[in-house]
């Protein structure tokens, strides 16, 4: 990108060095883009980890038949909570709130997003509203047991503190929602001069498609859990079927959103591994514009699959045929980035260092996860697949194997940037093998067990299921053993770390043409664009 | 909503963007309505008969008189703006008063309407209503739910009215600087909006 070499100013203050405040107090009262973004950074990783310890010991539950270390009450309750805070507080937020916020003003050539402190409520309304889930396991009567999905009518009828619960995802909802008018019109008004569509590199492509679903979605879920909640206090009988509500259409409601989410989930982390792979590849991207729409083209159609989830609840043939036609659909322009990443590779110089293996391995995953999705979206397959390890194991693949290695990946990239300290390139480079092992083993094992018959969310197992169990626990801890070390060399890193270089890895977008990290205002003066993004050897791209 | 960075930089404000975001936030709250929306003609489809009785019930009277007061608040917002935009501080003052006390008045009529619904048993496992058939306990689940939703929203809209007159009081929304104030009129015209729709729905069902 032909912009104004910034070069490492000599006399500089980076963000983290600005602002009147200090302490604690810098931070949550900021209303720094870059400052916001780290907030949600430190939250979500922390949260993400007591999700981790909370899948371990379900894990650990599976290890045997005959010794049961959790009762089934505790069990059901696991599964809830690891559903909630992961998807809910890590994947479905992750990418976008902590690079979206943190890079996409500066990619696009902004001092910051259009409401600043709007942006400061968004985190607010995240936090609240985790305070209030993790609030709603210690009160009312049991932590919620009904699984991330509350379905009625078993939300209804068990005692436990689902009201308290579901209101904190509906805080969550919020946040989401106004984080995706904060970014839409930031894409919309604050776009550097030269800065066209088409010259906006495409994690800002994909954050503005998530904006768009995290708009046009959310609102849905907002209403449907406030429904529930009245459901639960007043019973208004909407979705009780003993006063003639339709439990079925609970399940529609829910899912016109929370399909859409799993959309909102990996598609920034999409937009992140394609900021990665040309940067490692030192090339051009390939198919600009087709990764571009076909971000648009995932959260379009991705709106018109939600009845996937619904093939076994007695919808309807029409409808089912319909949602699996589209569910086959869907999975074109997805495979359409998985083709243009591998095409840029071709003839690259391609350097694999830790941020490129992460997103390698996120390309390997996703492409297994959204294969099996591809057998599960079959309607005759999916009657013998329903509520088994199979899915489990497959949104694992997805969310998990997509959205958390893009995580992982776009953090190993972004770093040195974000807080201006190098890592230790071989520690991260190890750790990835024990996750990439244990993963595989967990959700490789959970696709296996599932299509033997394993049925979901049971706190025990036959015992011709235990072989698959065994193997997949021990594929857990090695996988929990592998997270801490890619973490804690983060936060040495944050410590002890070295300072990094304004560019380490030969990026050419906007954001490697700041300081590391960069200043509180982004740029000195406002860059001017003239050419496409990506472009690594400028003598030979005219 | 703000469009001024905190920052120590020239205080940079974006209009367009401003109302751009407002619109979104207005889509937002329209899909919010909508899942109530969806439910209400599905089971209305399910139940047509049920619901043509629930609908006997509701005093049309009120709903109607309700739909006066807001459609008139809608128009005293409007008269604000282009009060303000003519430099007319006392006039705008004067229209968003009236804007508010149309506002209690609506929300006085709800409270009215509903006690004595309340007061038949007509309620959420309320005794007269656990008598009726399935389809008219969803018809009054609904009822409750979006007339309550949008109730809610009345008064937050009269506490974005209250801040918005108390920010023309002290000047911070000027005949140059009115942004604040469109904004908050785009919002009580969508609650207002919304309220129109309801009003067939839930009182002329019958």
């Amino acid at each position: 990108m032909n912009t104004l070499a910034h070069g490492e100013a000599s006399s500089y203050r980076s963000f983290l060095e600005s602002g009147d405040r200090k302490g604690i107090l810098a931070w949550i009262l900021s209303t720094d883009h870059k400052r916001i973004g780290i907030l949600y950074l430190a939250c979500m990783v922390s949260l993400f980890f007591v999700a981790v310890i909370i899948g371990v010991l379900m894990r650990i539950e599976q290890l045997s038949t005959s010794h049961h270390i959790f009762p089934p009450a505790i069990y059901n309750a696991f599964f809830t909570v690891h559903g909630v805070i992961m998807i809910f507080m890590f994947v479905l937020p992750g990418a976008s709130a902590v690079f979206g916020n943190f890079f996409l003003p500066i990619m696009i050539g902004a001092r910051d997003v259009s409401f600043p402190r709007l942006n400061l409520m968004s985190w607010y309304f995240f936090i609240v509203g985790a305070l209030v889930v993790i609030a709603s396991l210690f009160t009312g009567d049991g932590p919620p047991d009904a699984g991330w999905t509350f379905y009625v009518p078993f939300s209804l009828r068990t005692g436990t503190n689902i009201p308290l619960g579901v209101f904190g995802v509906f805080l969550l909802g919020f946040s989401s929602i106004l984080t995706g008018i904060n970014f839409i019109t930031t894409v919309h008004r604050m776009r550097a001069p030269g800065m066209t569509w088409h010259h906006m590199p495409l994690f800002v492509w994909a954050t503005y498609a998530t904006a768009w679903v995290q708009v046009l979605a959310t609102p849905i879920i907002g209403v449907t859990l406030l429904l529930v909640i009245a459901e639960r206090i007043f019973g208004i009988g909407v979705f009780d079927p003993a006063k003639g509500g339709d439990p079925v259409l609970y399940q529609h409601l829910f899912w016109i959103y929370s399909h859409p989410a799993v959309y909102i989930m990996i598609l920034p982390a999409m937009g992140a591994i394609t900021e990665v792979i040309p940067t490692f590849a030192h090339r051009t991207i390939f198919g600009y514009r087709a990764i571009a729409y076909s971000s648009i083209g995932i959260a379009g159609l991705g709106s018109l699959v939600w009845g996937h989830h619904m093939f076994t609840s007695g919808m309807g043939n029409a409808a089912n045929l319909m949602f699996s036609l589209f569910t086959f659909l869907v999975a074109v322009p997805s495979a359409i980035k998985v083709f243009n990443w591998t095409a840029t590779l071709y003839k690259g110089s391609i350097e694999v260092k830790p941020p490129m293996l992460f997103a390698l391995t996120f390309v390997f995953l996703f492409s297994i996860g959204g294969l099996t999705g591809l057998i599960q979206g079959a309607l005759n397959v999916n009657v013998h697949l329903h509520d088994t390890y199979w899915i489990v194991g497959h949104f694992h693949y997805v969310m998990f194997g997509g959205t958390g290695m893009g995580f992982f990946a776009a953090l190993l990239h972004w770093f040195p940037k974000m807080f201006g300290k190098m890592y230790n390139e071989r520690v991260a480079a190890i750790s990835w093998f024990p996750i990439f092992i244990g993963f595989n083993m967990l959700y490789g094992g959970m696709l296996v067990l599932g299509y033997l018959g394993m049925p979901r969310r049971y706190y025990t197992h036959l015992p011709q299921y235990s072989t698959g169990h065994l193997i997949a626990s021990i594929g857990g801890f090695i996988m929990a053993i592998g997270l801490v070390l890619f973490f804690a060399n983060l936060v040495v890193a944050l410590f002890k770390g070295k300072k990094a270089e304004s560019n380490p890895w030969g990026g050419v977008t906007l954001e490697w043409h700041t300081p590391s990290p960069p200043p509180l205002e982004n740029f000195e003066e406002i860059p001017v664009i003239k050419d496409r993004p990506y472009i690594f050897n400028p003598e030979t791209a005219q | 909503m703000s469009t001024a960075p905190a920052h120590a930089h020239p205080v940079h404000k974006d209009y367009q963007g401003a109302k751009f975001g407002m619109w979104l936030f207005l889509f937002t709250e329209i899909l919010l309505f909508g899942g109530l929306f969806l439910l209400y003609s599905i089971y209305r489809s399910m139940y047509p008969i049920d619901f043509h009785n629930g609908g006997k019930h509701l005093n049309v009277i009120i709903g109607v008189a309700n739909t006066v007061i807001l459609l008139t608040s809608s128009l005293t917002v409007a008269v604000a703006i282009t009060a303000i935009q003519k430099g007319n501080k006392k006039l705008t003052l004067a229209c968003l008063g009236v804007t508010i006390v149309f506002a209690l008045m609506f929300l006085a009529n709800k409270y009215i309407e509903w006690s004595a619904e309340i007061r038949h048993g007509i309620y959420p496992n309320g005794p007269e209503l656990l008598k009726m058939p399935n389809g008219e306990k969803i018809f009054y689940g609904l009822y409750y739910s979006m007339t309550g939703l949008h109730g809610l929203h009345v008064l937050a809209g009269i506490i974005a009215l209250l801040i918005t007159l108390d920010f023309v009081r002290r000047d911070k929304i000027t005949g140059t600087d009115f942004n604040k104030l469109e904004n908050v009129g785009l919002y009580w015209h969508l609650v207002d909006v919304i309220w129109i729709f309801l009003l067939p729905l839930l009182y002329l069902a019958a």
